[in-house]
């Protein structure tokens, strides 16, 4: 079966047609000189492409053991990844000639982006998310209705992630004819895994080219170590090297394992969560036996999803990348640490991939170079770090 | 050899009205009360729906969310589904029953246990919302030849080449979506319209049932009496909802507004 088990496009009637739409027109632009240079245009002086890649050296000094490297997305404008995938999909809106383009968020990155592109490129914006999350990612809500977009709070079920994306969905069966709809990471239907992770890409690209020129060649002990949510920035990060040997560069993705003691989490890889089909796509989901989506607790709002990209489904069966899991108290922990010894401040998403590289830096040699994709800014965190950690 | 739903559709067309089909939720609000609401309302609908919920349902509006939270709330499992399923033929065993839901359901119970479970309760037909043409091929075919009716889904956006298709792999029923919108949304296209769009799938094959869903309330189901079935669902959720905010008793009003919705197409 290969990849065959997981993906695919499992929607309603009503989307088959915007689905097949959107298919073709992708399928048209990635291959059309004119678009890409225009990508390419936007990636470098809009984004600010390439964000830097730095080497962190009190933390390695401090732990010993490997070289911790950072790559510093979170330089990108925005301060997340999320800006990617939000300015190919505005792009895309524009070449359809549709006005109007909604999206879903978790830690508000994703819709914060997506309302900074729609703003650029003259699109009316709409943004999904729980009440849940609008709570306590307030910062990014700041920005969001600063950029014009309408926020819809969503108030059913966990009234995260899950539900903004349930939600979003069923808005765009409503209003496919005019409406263009970004599903904020590699998850949904198979148009949207391929558009995010074409978009992502980007920084494994320029970290390919950042390697060669700190190290003259590609080095021959590699870890990437990358948090994963629904999966967008691991991907980005990775896609470069997946035909790499693992023995030369191995992949490690990190989930949200949620509080030390609490039963649930958001790391249905690391889980061995069962296969399901969650939101148009088959993955590993977190769900009970009937296949009722369980649900999810993280203290990053960003990873708290309960299923995840087909993609790392596909990598994890294939034991390409390897996948573990951050408990929240870890994240913190990692933060803590990494704000301490260097000048980086990495939001709770990717403390929980700094909490894996802490734990396994010591025990490896000085010629091993681990990379963490450090992939949001800790801004939208504020509240969330003030409450757990008393200052900040 | 014709099956419940073809006799349900031919005995409607025999009076010259529409067939008329409810959707209900299995589980809504209790095990128990949805059974009597389905015995009940069957005396006036011709076809019952009955919802397996799911928590995740990417095509529902919020009547038929609710309905469906508050059943996996109260409790309940797909076995009890089947088991409403059965006991509800043991009494009726002439109306047919339609089970609707999400495929994740299914392909968690596993596709052939589900479908034997289907031919062993009587189920008469299938309606998986996320499992569109030409995704359900297989499972489609396996459940004709067990004897349970694949319902495909058509809507405003299905193309004409893609229609062809889905009609010659269609059995008894085909079921049109009104117009874009999620189950319960306000009918934004007008009746004459909608007719319009049916009479071109229904042109394609005459021998084909097609029901029309979405938008369908006691005001505006008249004006689509035309087609060879109607399906209300959510305005039956939304008294389900209203009835126990009320306390009042949910078979009582829910029967009321079945019979007034059969009525209207009388």
């Amino acid at each position: 079966m290969g990849g065959g088990k997981f993906g695919g496009s499992f929607i309603p009637e009503t989307l088959k047609k915007p689905v097949e739409d959107l298919t073709n027109e992708f399928k048209r632009l990635r291959n059309n000189k004119e678009f890409l240079k225009k990508r390419d245009y936007y990636f470098k002086n809009y984004i600010g492409s390439p964000t830097s890649f730095v080497k962190l050296e009190n933390l390695s000094g401090h732990l010993g053991g490997a070289q911790i490297w950072a790559k510093v997305v979170s330089e990108a404008n925005g301060g997340a990844h999320k800006i990617y995938n939000a300015t190919v999909h505005a792009l895309i809106c524009k070449a359809m000639g549709k006005k109007y383009i909604v999206g879903d968020t978790g830690a508000g990155y994703a819709g914060k982006m997506l309302s900074m592109a729609a703003k650029k490129f003259g699109l009316k914006c709409k943004i999904f998310m729980g009440a849940k999350d609008i709570k306590r990612q307030k910062p990014n809500c700041d920005a969001m209705r600063k950029n014009g977009a309408e926020i819809v709070p969503v108030y059913s079920g966990s009234q995260t992630l899950v539900d903004a994306v349930s939600e979003c969905m069923r808005y765009w069966v409503s209003n496919c004819d005019n409406t263009h709809m970004c599903v904020g990471s590699t998850v949904g239907p198979n148009i949207f895994v391929k558009i995010c992770g074409w978009s992502t890409a980007q920084i494994s690209r320029e970290l390919k080219t950042q390697l060669k020129k700190e190290f003259k060649k590609i080095p021959n002990k590699i870890k990437l170590i990358n948090c994963v949510g629904g999966g967008s920035s691991a991907y980005g990060f990775w896609s470069e090297f997946i035909d790499f040997d693992k023995k030369q560069i191995e992949l490690i993705g990190v989930e949200a394992g949620g509080p030390k003691k609490s039963k649930l989490h958001a790391a249905p890889l690391s889980r061995n969560a069962k296969v399901g089909i969650l939101h148009g796509a088959a993955s590993y989901v977190c769900q009970n036996k009937e296949g009722q989506i369980n649900d999810t607790e993280s203290i990053s709002a960003g990873l708290d999803y309960p299923g995840v990209s087909p993609i790392h489904c596909f990598l994890k069966d294939s034991k390409r990348a390897r996948y573990t899991y951050a408990t929240d108290e870890d994240a913190l922990n990692a933060h803590v640490m990494v704000t301490k010894f260097e000048k980086l401040n990495p939001s709770l998403e990717p403390s929980h991939a700094f909490a894996e590289a802490i734990k396994i830096a010591p025990k490896l040699s000085k010629d091993t170079i681990i990379i963490v994709n450090s992939c949001g800014d800790a801004k939208k965190d504020r509240d969330i770090l003030r409450e757990r950690l008393g200052k900040h | 050899m014709s099956s419940l739903l073809k006799k349900a559709f031919l005995n409607a067309k025999k009076e010259n009205r529409p067939a008329l089909l409810t959707y209900t939720v299995a589980g809504d609000n209790t095990k128990k009360k949805s059974l009597e609401i389905l015995k009940s309302i069957s005396n006036f609908a011709d076809i019952c729906e009955l919802g397996f919920p799911h928590n995740t349902p990417i095509a529902d509006g919020g009547q038929i969310q609710t309905s469906a939270y508050r059943a996996i709330k109260n409790g309940i499992k797909i076995k009890d589904v089947f088991s409403i399923v059965k006991n509800f033929k043991k009494s009726k065993k002439n109306t047919p029953i339609i089970l609707m839901g999400y495929y994740n359901m299914i392909f968690q119970y596993n596709e052939n246990k589900f479908l034997e479970k289907c031919k062993k309760t009587k189920v008469d037909g299938l309606i998986v919302v996320d499992l569109p043409y030409p995704e359900n091929k297989s499972f489609a075919s396996r459940c004709k030849k067990n004897g349970v009716n694949f319902i495909q889904l058509v809507s405003p956006t299905t193309s004409q080449i893609r229609l062809k298709k889905i009609i010659k792999d269609s059995h008894d029923m085909l079921y049109y979506i009104s117009m874009l919108s999620t189950t319960g949304g306000k009918l934004k296209v007008s009746p004459k319209k909608i007719l319009e769009r049916y009479n071109k799938i229904k042109n394609q094959n005459k021998s084909k049932n097609v029901v029309i869903g979405f938008g369908i309330t006691e005001k505006t189901i008249k004006s689509l009496k035309k087609a060879d079935g109607l399906v209300v669902g959510s305005a039956i959720c939304r008294e389900i909802s209203k009835s126990i905010e009320r306390r009042q008793n949910t078979v009582t009003n829910v029967t009321n507004i079945v019979k007034r919705l059969r009525n209207k197409i009388q």
